[in-house]
């Protein structure tokens, strides 16, 4: 039997998904064009990207960040990929399988960079040997070669592939504790500084959901099962209350972030810290910092001298503690 | 009788479902929020007012991700 379903709004085709934010259904191809519209847009009004940069993806084999290498090199950039061996046991080895494959297809240009064999440490060993949560070791490990790749590489721009509902829910956080330091901060772009590449985020008017349908009417296949070390991040939990607010007023999460940048952001131009403040190179790797050393390398000191910590063995005792 | 499939992740399982109902009916009756989540069935990508048949298969995924 043939299922009878909606049309598409512009075409009137079959529609493969529905949008309540937009009050609409799409089929593949119309779909596709409301991502594009969308990039394009976030591009443009934030001044993110020209045909001229060298841009360098950070890709972790996840919807996102595969989503967004595709639809930069859709609309005519010139992108490679970077992808970071975190070390979180099958978890990072599936993940690089999905960067591998997605930029063999293609032809495109991935780096890599492999925490344990290149640095001497991984995550999980990081957050047992810091007592740190592995979210934050991860984070510290990430934005750091995200930064050195990008200026190693001669590349004049970093993107990554946060999307609406990630910026919505670091927003809500934010907001929750009226965190002006970080509010100041939270925007789409951060302009190249002190040894800092510039830093982009062209999915913020796309939510994950139609970042997933991308990658599923793209025929991307990306690493669909989540981080092991995610469990208890509270940004799930803000993604789950900002989605049950969505799902009673369709538009909301849009409406807040998108607002913020329009109506707050400029009135917190100048109190973030981090634009002001002057910095130092850090005595380990010259990299910038405010202290003296900076805190990837205090991270990977601490980390590297410790005994390995199998993911499992961490997981064995996060769970047990509960 | 045949019963519907349903596949689920994170952790992966499988369900098996009687008779027929729509994608938005399956999501709620599972608990699960729209906003959260995209169904495939038979391979294709289909909208919430999409009607399941008893001889589907039918993935529920989970869009969600918790990096940051």
């Amino acid at each position: 039997m043939v299922a009878v379903g909606s049309k598409c709004r512009v075409c009137k085709a079959p529609a493969v998904i529905d949008l309540p934010r937009h009050n609409a259904h799409f089929c593949p191809e119309h779909f596709l064009e409301l991502c594009r519209r969308q990039v394009v847009k976030a591009i443009d009004k934030f001044d993110m990207l020209s045909k001229d940069d060298r841009i360098l993806v950070a890709v972790s084999g996840g919807k996102d960040s595969l989503a967004v290498w595709d639809l930069l090199v859709d609309l005519g950039y010139q992108a490679d990929g970077l992808y970071i061996g975190l070390g979180i046991g099958d978890y990072s080895e599936t993940s690089a399988e999905y960067a591998r494959a997605f930029a063999v297809e293609r032809g495109l240009h991935l780096v890599e960079v492999k925490l344990r064999e290149d640095y001497g440490y991984d995550v999980p060993t990081a957050a047992k040997a810091t007592k740190r949560v592995p979210c934050s070791a991860c984070g510290i490990s990430k934005r750091h070669l995200f930064d050195k790749a990008a200026i190693d590489g001669g590349y004049t721009v970093l993107v990554t592939g946060h999307n609406l509902d990630d910026e919505a829910a670091v927003l809500f956080g934010n907001t929750l504790r009226w965190d002006v330091e970080y509010l100041a901060r939270q925007l789409p772009v951060l302009p190249a500084r002190n040894g800092f590449p510039k830093k982009v985020k062209p999915l913020i008017r796309l939510t994950e959901r139609e970042m997933a349908a991308w990658c599923i009417v793209r025929g991307i296949d990306y690493v669909v099962d989540e981080c092991p070390m995610a469990e208890g991040n509270k940004h799930l939990a803000y993604k789950a209350a900002l989605n049950a607010i969505e799902q009673e007023s369709p538009g909301s999460k849009a409406a807040f972030y998108l607002n913020f940048l329009d109506n707050m952001a400029p009135l917190l131009a100048g109190r973030s810290a981090a634009a002001t403040d002057g910095l130092n190179a850090c005595s380990s790797c010259g990299s910038p910092t405010t202290g003296d050393m900076c805190a990837f390398c205090r991270l990977g000191e601490k980390a590297s001298a410790h005994e390995p910590v199998p993911v499992e063995v961490l997981l064995g005792k996060r769970r047990g503690r509960r | 009788m045949v019963r519907m499939k349903v596949l689920l992740r994170n952790p992966r399982r499988e369900l098996e479902i009687e008779g027929r109902r729509n994608v938005n009916a399956l999501l709620a009756e599972l608990g699960m929020q729209r906003e959260s989540h995209l169904v495939i069935r038979n391979g294709t990508l289909v909208p919430g007012d999409a009607e399941l048949a008893a001889d589907d298969v039918v993935e529920i995924r989970p869009v969600i991700s918790g990096g940051c």
